[in-house]
């Protein structure tokens, strides 16, 4: 994850309390381990301002159900539906609740 | 629409420039070496291709034109570790320059004495690619320097070491104290742009047999910004790049779209050819320097070697001389992404591929291969960033289920059959879709093909003055 | 989830962040900062 949106996450961490913020992403697949990872437990390749550090962020893909269920049916089928074929949903899916797990 | 009228596109040139001595002073590797100072540069020295590695590279064969890109994924991957052996650096519309040349070709840019070069390296070299060695500069190669005076301006001056297989032969300076924009940085990135753009051009008007005083105008779709601390981003590279190749009866100016410019280079180019204000045009895009080296880190840490270790260079020439079966620009098919409109994937790819096709009572299956950004997801995969041709033709093809046009289940022959693995490297504008022209005029021309359709895309909101992103489009065809 | 503020990191090669940020705001959701990630 770029260092200055690092290093931008953990001054609102700092201002409104990780229990207040959640996070949602847009990366496709090949991203999203290392942006969880990043905003969870640490950079786990310790070069940017959350390395060793963890904030414990809440963090989603916009494709997944707990946003999607958020989001308006019009606007999500306008916006968002297409990318549930282009980004691979059920990786993303299966990805995240790898994570989760080891997170817990 | 009267032959006269149409701008037609006749030739293409890629080039590469292996300068695995300047990745050090690409962006992100520059501010690694500041942060972890030796131990980065000397990581990044032991993990530089050659040569030949670089010319043997399959993508880099294909970039040239020695390898039809529908062939690239026959080939063993990983790429760089199944290295094409025979390869040549002459390609078919293009070539692959090395490191010792391209310093004599910074110097022969060099106007203003920025790039101090050792005597003894400009006059121990030879051997020289013929495109190359045209365009060299012999009274600014006569002002050689002595190696105690490139060390005394490095010591005094802070300059930038310039270094060729390991041993020092030049330095590059600022050129203003306080002036940040005339940095040595800068004006090494924008001498590379303008050096690279040259080489590109040249190569193309030797290849194609093309008169330099008969190109009338140049646009350059760089993306540097060429200017001082009151104007930061004048621009007009492109006479900057027509001078230096000898184009005296050329104008020129630049066209500043992210990586869309040069797409959109190439409709200014046909407006301008099919309106008559004149008969020809070059489009040209120098590389770009501060991308060198930007996923390194990632590479290295996935034992492969530093893949972006190569400026890239464009070149094309359009004119109002064609007959039928040459290759034209329609600007009847333009794609454009509003203002207005949203940045999401399924507007973006609505605005720049289906509606101009609709209009033109077109569908996709009428477009025989669409170039979208070539990228090489060799360089992009290991550092996150995905395969960004695939997700552009998944998206292409997804909106084609959306809207009914072709079937989830046809997603994959669609994409085998209009699409293409990246080949380009990571240089910003260059992989924007025109790579591929080169192999699309001479299908064109045989008739194999009928139309591809060029779509580009720039991502504005780096420059954080609008959070929109961009794209234009066009068709070629016969 | 319901209180929480949003920060959004989007993709220019997936979905980028102004696309996430409209679908959020159509849900009432607070967004405290946005940007969209660029690797080429």
């Amino acid at each position: 994850m770029d260092l200055e949106n690092q290093a931008t996450i953990k001054k609102l961490s700092e201002e409104y309390g990780s229990e207040n913020l959640m996070v949602v992403l847009g990366m496709p697949t090949d991203g999203l381990k290392i942006a969880v990872e990043t905003l969870t437990k640490g950079d786990p390749s310790w070069a940017g301002p959350l390395a060793g550090v963890s904030l414990g962020l809440p963090v989603y893909h916009v494709l997944e159900e707990e946003i999607r269920d958020l989001i308006p049916s019009e606007i999500y089928e306008e916006k968002l539906k297409m990318m549930e074929i282009v980004l691979d949903l059920e990786k993303i899916e299966s990805n995240l609740l790898e994570m989760r797990a080891s997170n817990s | 629409m009267s032959n006269e009228s149409k701008a037609y596109i006749h030739s293409a040139t890629n080039i590469l420039v292996h300068v695995p001595e300047l990745v050090r002073y690409g962006s992100k590797c520059h501010r690694e070496v500041e942060d972890s100072g030796e131990s980065f540069l000397h990581a990044l020295n032991k993990n530089l291709r050659s040569f030949k590695e670089v010319v043997s590279y399959p993508p880099n064969q294909a970039f040239i034109g020695n390898l039809n890109p529908d062939k690239l994924d026959k080939k063993s991957k990983p790429w760089f570790k199944n290295l094409l052996e025979g390869s040549s650096k002459e390609g078919v519309f293009g070539e692959i320059l090395d490191q010792t040349t391209f310093y004599m070709l910074l110097k022969s840019a060099d106007d203003f004495e920025l790039f101090l070069l050792d005597s003894d390296f400009i006059n121990s070299n030879n051997n020289y690619s013929p495109s190359a060695k045209k365009i060299f500069n012999e009274k600014f190669l006569n002002k050689g320097s002595k190696i105690s005076a490139i060390e005394e301006n490095i010591q005094l001056k802070g300059s930038l070491s310039i270094e060729n297989k390991g041993e020092l032969v030049g330095c590059f300076q600022s050129d203003h104290e306080k002036d940040e924009s005339l940095d040595a940085r800068i004006l090494l990135e924008n001498l590379s742009a303008k050096a690279s753009g040259a080489f590109a051009l040249n190569r193309m008007l030797v290849q194609d047999s093309i008169d330099p005083l008969s190109v009338e105008y140049i646009i350059s779709c760089s993306e540097e910004a060429i200017g001082d601390r009151y104007n930061r981003g004048g621009g007009n590279l492109a006479k900057a790049i027509g001078e230096m190749v000898g184009c005296k009866n050329a104008s020129g100016m630049d066209v500043k779209a992210f990586c869309a410019a040069p797409v959109y280079a190439l409709i200014h180019a046909a407006s301008l050819i099919q309106s008559k204000v004149v008969k020809n045009v070059v489009v040209v895009g120098g590389g770009s320097l501060a991308k060198l080296g930007m996923k390194a880190h990632f590479h290295m840490e996935k034992k492969m070697p530093v893949l972006e270790d190569l400026l890239g260079g464009v070149a094309f020439f359009l004119s109002s001389d064609g007959t039928a079966g040459t290759p034209y620009i329609n600007l009847e098919i333009v794609g454009h992404h509003p203002i207005g409109s949203s940045s999401s994937p399924q507007e973006m790819i609505d605005s720049l591929v289906y509606k101009p096709l609709d209009k033109a009572n077109l569908s996709v299956f009428d477009i025989d291969k669409f170039c979208v950004e070539l990228h090489n997801p060799e360089i992009t995969v290991p550092a996150g960033a995905g395969d960004v041709p695939l997700v552009n033709y998944k998206t292409i093809a997804a909106l084609g289920v959306m809207k009914e046009k072709l079937t989830k289940e046809g997603i994959q022959d669609f994409i085998l059959d209009k699409g293409m693995p990246g080949f380009s490297p990571t240089q910003g504008h260059i992989p924007a879709g025109v790579p591929y022209l080169g192999y699309a005029i001479k299908a064109l021309k045989e008739g194999s093909f009928k139309r591809a359709m060029v779509v580009a895309k720039g991502s504005l909101f780096l420059g954080r003055m609008t959070r929109s992103a961009d794209g234009v489009s066009v068709v070629v065809q016969v | 989830m319901d209180d929480r503020k949003v920060i959004i990191i989007g993709e220019r090669d997936g979905i980028p962040g102004p696309t996430i940020a409209e679908c959020l705001e159509a849900s009432g959701r607070e967004i405290v900062f946005q940007k969209t990630e660029c690797f080429v």
